[in-house]
């Protein structure tokens, strides 16, 4: 076995997930801090990297528009995982950092990935000024002084056959997930920090193998960070990001458990920021149509209601071979949904194999 | 009717027991020496190859300094951060308790998926092996071997032997370092990236390669080992020929009795295919078990061998590869297809009712004769071209291949002349008679003749190439290990102690510095040293300027080694152009057993200007031999040094020659081999014959001589063609030796022997020779001395 593959095995292991982005960590946090209720986010600080916690990403949607009137998704992530709750610099740091990137057109899915150790400069996160980067991939802060960091990007990254380079500004606040920023992921109140950027305005250049396109859309980014997310019998996630047309947003879970149990989570965002959480049940998530994915049956249609918001719409994906052919593989891509509500977004699945 | 002439046919062996054992003994012993020298070969490849596989070596290009110099972190997370997808890997020596281990340190997060198979699903192990004291991979057959003390191991049987691969980190740890070696390229590069000089200069991209420099020093080794092998085979295919064909004209009655019944000549001619089908199956098989045995027990000593020579790690136990048995097996039915050829095909075109008449078996005509001398002089000529114009390693090995079968061939025709001539000399009636029954023996015999000689040849040639070495070498050793102490320091600090500690006790002290590079397109060493009598009195020059000494101390000029200067084709004068635009004149090309890389010899002066860096740990003491163990105490007392830190003079040589010796162990265990076939060649043409003989010996005996006389005679017979085969094998054994060691060695290892003769060796064989024969015509001799009389009184009562 490949020891890439194994290393990613050992650290994520196939099954154990939460919200956008996955974590498969042993079921002990021991020396790992654990997040608390009570504690606030504190920029621009918490957007760089908190090496005490196991595992964190940053991790970026984008659904976007060609000049050639063809829909796009973009995928940007950068993960860090902790094998001990220490930061050290040099080789024998114990910090690792994945990176995934990905480009779904309704044909095509790219994908890329890399791997680095932290402590020597090829990956890592700082919050002033902020870089997020692994390799030539980089996440970088261009917001004007006393702005926050994150309310404009670059982003860039590149693959074998593909790469992007976008402009990202914010046209409203960052979003804290649950309560206050502290997002409860099973009914054992496994936990994790969480917040969003979900109102970025993205212009910029995807270079793909039939040549560039210039395109333009929406983007969101997700801020993580835990050191115990799962509950043991979790087996994977639905996740969505949804982008209404009348400005308003909503990010919404299904964590399933392996009895046939989801356990669900949403928040529903108003156009000028303010979040209204919702707790396990108000989300409803059924899947509609399947489509075999590499090799298993994955749901690629979806009816999603949220009662409290009015909300009852059926999402299909623009390619439902959207698969992150990474070691440890996953479904992530752009979506378009209708019903009382219409728009844009993005869904991520794991767990299914 | 099938079933019944195929029971006829199988009676004939059941009465010649000792025929069935001559054909399957031949051919398992030819079968079996070739089987076990294939075997061999295919184990050290599969090192080899696993040698170059390891982290991918063989498909992955790499990026190395151009000045062979080690590469920062920093460079390669330039490179990274610039879209590179490169992986560092840290390679170096590392010696655990006298064992010597190449570790191989990698970073698993950003190695390519081809470079590396480790098993790191152990739970903790992945942590361990990246933040944690780390993990040694290793195969088990090393792991056994290493001594306690290192980060834990694991076994994993894809990692060549004397390997061991580990992070990054661990790595720097037990070597000490802080930089990688070279940096592995992935196949598949991201479209876009900047060029390589733009990011980092001074690095050069050098493409993989498949075959590894490994296989390319030590081709010539195996190829050697295959020419013998191939002989081996020869010889033994001389027996099977000689048992068949006897088969074959035993049976000819039978054959006639069989057509007249009804058995049609194709039936029968499948049928004896098969049987000799048969006959290859079973020895076949024999020999493939038997090639596992030689080659199992030969194994130990080729590892060691080439790990000593070369430095290649080759496992020492032998794993059963499907590929060399069944090659086995097919050159098993080739060989016996070969030698039943002749005979199917004489059968198949013989008229039906052919009168079956006993001629001699294979009864050459003197036209044969005369046509086989012609061929063999042809062989013998173009032998004679090839050594004139012939270059490299294969027109070495032809030349010997035509030289042999061209002296084969001409033996019968020589021996035939010489028994003419001697026949003349014949006073009386009886020694006429002998002259001219031998001369009626010799085609029957000739086979057996023939395999003698190549035997014997072979045994001069190789033995005198093996003497010549040893003599050479030997002295070689005493100038070249003129020190007595060699005393390594693990660290510069301590290595600094050492000196000051040494200049009141020892009479000289010389520093020993070296850098390692290439020269010439070729891995090689450069070496600094001071001016002293121990390299003006000692070093084994082979050419040199007039002033060579001198100018090596003034740092002007530089020594190379005679691979270098060979392979280079550099000479006294000529320019060497070293790492970095440096450039010296040669003044000096010295002789260097052993190594079969290049080396260059500059003033210590010149060496260190250059790399200022160069470790300064290791040193040679002079010191009166008789103080040298008590000094050798001391230093290890005084710096708590390993063993293999402080070395005796004495030690060193005991080891190179132990290497030496070890070298020439399979060549000497083939060349007994092949001279036990030979002599259980003659064996069976002589018993062969005896048979046969009684239609010209009974009218010998009614004539008064008696059988005791006529045995006498034959053991004469058998002594004095082993004699005769000997005196022709003599020149043939030293044109041999001299391709061997003016072709051979010089292709194969880089460096050319003077060659000595040594005739009371020569001697020691004839009398073997004599030995064999003896031995191999006591049988039939003793059966002709104890025959009944009407056994010999019916060869007159038989209607023949």
């Amino acid at each position: 076995m490949n020891v890439r593959a194994v290393l990613l095995a050992l650290l994520l292991a196939p099954g154990a997930a939460f919200a956008q982005g996955f974590a498969g960590l042993g079921q002990d946090s021991e020396g790992f801090a654990v997040p608390r209720p009570d504690s606030r986010f504190e920029f621009p600080r918490d957007h760089g990297a908190h090496p005490e916690y196991r595992i964190e990403w940053w991790y970026l949607t984008a659904t976007l528009t060609g000049a050639d009137g063809h829909d796009y998704g973009l995928q940007w992530t950068l993960f860090r995982s902790a094998l001990r709750p220490e930061d050290g610099t040099g080789w024998d740091t114990p910090q690792l950092w994945m990176g995934h990137a990905g480009v779904t057109t309704a044909e095509r899915h790219f994908v890329a990935e890399r791997l680095a150790r932290g402590g020597i400069g090829q990956a890592g996160a700082q919050a002033e000024p902020f870089a997020a980067w692994i390799d030539d991939w980089r996440m970088e802060s261009r917001a004007e002084d006393g702005a926050d960091a994150l309310s404009a990007l670059t982003v860039t990254a590149r693959g074998a056959d593909f790469s992007y380079d976008l402009s990202l500004s914010a046209t409203g606040p960052i979003v804290p997930q649950g309560e206050e920023g502290y997002s409860v992921k099973s009914a054992s109140g496994q936990a994790s920090y969480y917040y969003s950027q979900p109102f970025y305005q993205v212009a910029g250049t995807l270079t793909l193998p039939s040549g560039p396109v210039a395109v333009t859309g929406q983007a969101w980014l997700d801020r993580e960070w835990s050191s115990q997310p799962l509950d043991a019998d979790q087996t994977g996630w639905d996740w969505f990001s949804l982008h209404f047309t009348d400005g308003a947003k909503l990010m919404g879970f299904g964590l399933r458990h392996r009895d046939g149990v989801v356990y669900t989570s949403a928040t529903w965002i108003a156009p000028d920021g303010t979040p209204t959480p919702h707790g396990d049940g108000a989300l409803r998530l059924t899947p509609l149509d399947t489509a075999e994915v590499a090799g298993r049956e994955v749901p690629i249609a979806w009816r999603v209601e949220l009662p409290a918001h009015g909300l009852d719409i059926e999402t299909r994906a623009l390619n439902p071979q959207s698969w992150m052919s990474t070691l440890f593989p996953y479904w992530e891509g752009p979506i378009r949904f209708s019903g009382t509500h219409e728009g844009r977004g993005y869904l991520e699945m794991t767990g299914y194999d | 009717m099938t079933w019944t002439g195929l029971l006829a046919l199988l009676s004939h062996w059941r009465r010649h027991p000792v025929q069935v054992a001559t054909l399957l003994i031949g051919l398992a012993l030819a079968t079996g020496l070739w089987t076990g020298v294939q075997a061999i070969n295919a184990e050290a490849r599969t090192s080899y190859a696993e040698a170059a596989a390891v982290l991918g070596q063989d498909t992955l290009d790499r990026l190395q300094r151009t000045d062979g110099g080690a590469i920062a972190t920093e460079t390669f997370v330039r490179l990274r951060r610039a879209g590179w997808l490169v992986s560092p890997v840290v390679e170096g020596d590392f010696r655990a308790g006298g064992v010597r281990l190449r570790i191989l340190g990698i970073d698993p997060l950003t190695a390519p998926p081809a470079a590396a198979t480790l098993d790191l699903t152990e739970e903790g192990d992945l942590t361990e092996f990246v933040a944690g004291s780390g993990l040694l991979f290793v195969n088990a057959e090393t792991g056994a071997r290493l001594p306690d003390g290192l980060p834990p191991l694991r076994a994993s049987p894809d990692i060549a032997p004397g390997v061991a691969i580990t992070d990054i980190t661990t790595a720097w740890r037990l070597l000490g370092t802080d930089d990688f070696s070279y940096l592995l390229v992935w196949p598949d590069q991201p479209a876009g990236i900047p060029l390589l000089g733009d990011v980092a200069p001074a690095l050069d991209r050098v493409a993989s390669s498949a075959q590894s420099d490994l296989s390319r020093l030590t081709d010539s080794f195996h190829l050697n080992l295959t020419a013998f092998g191939l002989l081996s085979f020869a010889v033994g295919l001389f027996i099977v020929h000689a048992a068949i064909g006897l088969a074959f004209e035993q049976r000819r009655p039978m054959f006639r009795t069989l057509r007249a019944l009804g058995l049609p000549t194709r039936r029968l001619v499948a049928l004896l295919a098969a049987e000799t089908a048969a006959f290859a199956l079973i020895a076949g098989l024999a020999g493939v078990a038997l090639g596992y045995v030689v080659a199992a027990l030969l194994l130990p000593d080729v590892a060691a061998t080439l790990r000593g020579l070369y430095g290649a790690e080759v496992s020492g136990t032998l794993s059963l590869d499907s590929t060399w048995a069944a090659a086995g097996l097919g050159i098993a039915f080739l060989g016996a297809g070969a030698a039943a050829a002749q005979s199917l095909w004489r059968l198949a075109h013989l008229p039906v009712l052919a009168p079956a008449h006993p001629r001699a078996w294979v009864m050459a005509t003197s036209r044969d004769l005369r046509r086989q001398a012609a061929l063999a002089v042809l062989l013998l000529m173009a032998a004679a071209m090839l050594a004139f114009f012939g270059r490299g390693l294969l027109a070495g090995f032809t030349m010997l291949g035509a030289l042999l079968l061209g002296a084969a061939l001409l033996l019968p025709y020589v021996l035939n002349l010489v028994l003419k001539l001697g026949a003349k000399t014949g006073n009386g009636p009886l020694s006429e008679w002998v002259w001219a029954d031998t001369r009626q023996q010799v085609p029957g015999l000739s086979l057996a003749l023939m395999a003698l000689l190549l035997a014997l040849a072979a045994n001069i040639g190789v033995g005198t190439m093996v003497a010549s070495f040893r003599v050479t070498f030997t002295g070689w050793l005493d100038q070249r290990l003129a020190s007595e102490l060699y005393v390594t320091a693990t660290t510069e600090e301590q290595a600094e102690r050492l000196r000051a500690f040494l200049e009141p006790r020892a009479t000289a002290i010389l520093p020993i510095r070296s850098v390692e590079a290439r020269v010439a397109g070729a891995p090689a060493d450069i070496y600094g040293i001071v001016d002293h009598a121990t390299y003006r009195d000692h070093w084994p020059l082979l050419h040199a300027a007039p002033d060579v000494w001198d100018r090596m101390a003034a740092n002007d000029g530089a020594l190379i080694n005679e691979q270098l200067y060979r392979r280079a084709g550099l000479s006294v004068g000529d320019t060497v152009a070293l790492p970095n635009g440096w450039q010296e004149d040669v003044v000096g090309v010295y002789s260097d057993y052993g190594n079969p890389a290049g080396q260059v010899m500059v003033g210590l002066a010149a060496l260190t200007a250059r790399y200022p860096d160069v470790a300064r740990l290791r040193h040679a003491v002079r010191i009166s031999p008789s103080d040298a163990p008590s000094l050798a105490e001391e230093i290890r007392a005084e710096f708590g040094l390993p063993l293999s830190n402080v070395v005796n003079q004495e030690d060193v040589k005991r080891f190179s020659l132990q290497v030496f010796e070890r070298t020439f162990v399979v060549t000497g265990a083939l060349n007994v081999l092949t001279l036990g076939v030979a002599a259980f060649a003659m064996l069976t043409s002589l018993l062969t014959l005896s048979t046969m003989r009684l239609p010209q010996l009974a009218p010998v005996w009614a004539l008064g001589l008696t059988r005791q006389r006529l045995a006498r005679l034959e053991w004469l017979r058998a002594v004095m063609l082993a004699l005769f085969t000997w005196v022709v094998a003599v020149p043939v054994g030293l044109v041999l030796a001299w391709v061997l060691l003016a072709v051979v060695n010089v292709e194969a290892f880089g460096w050319r022997l003077p060659m000595r003769v040594f005739p009371t060796e020569w001697l020691l064989l004839a009398v073997w020779a004599a030995v064999a024969a003896l031995l191999a015509a006591a049988l039939p001799g003793r059966r002709l001395a104890r025959i009944a009389p009407a056994e010999l009184l019916k060869v007159f009562t038989h209607e023949r």
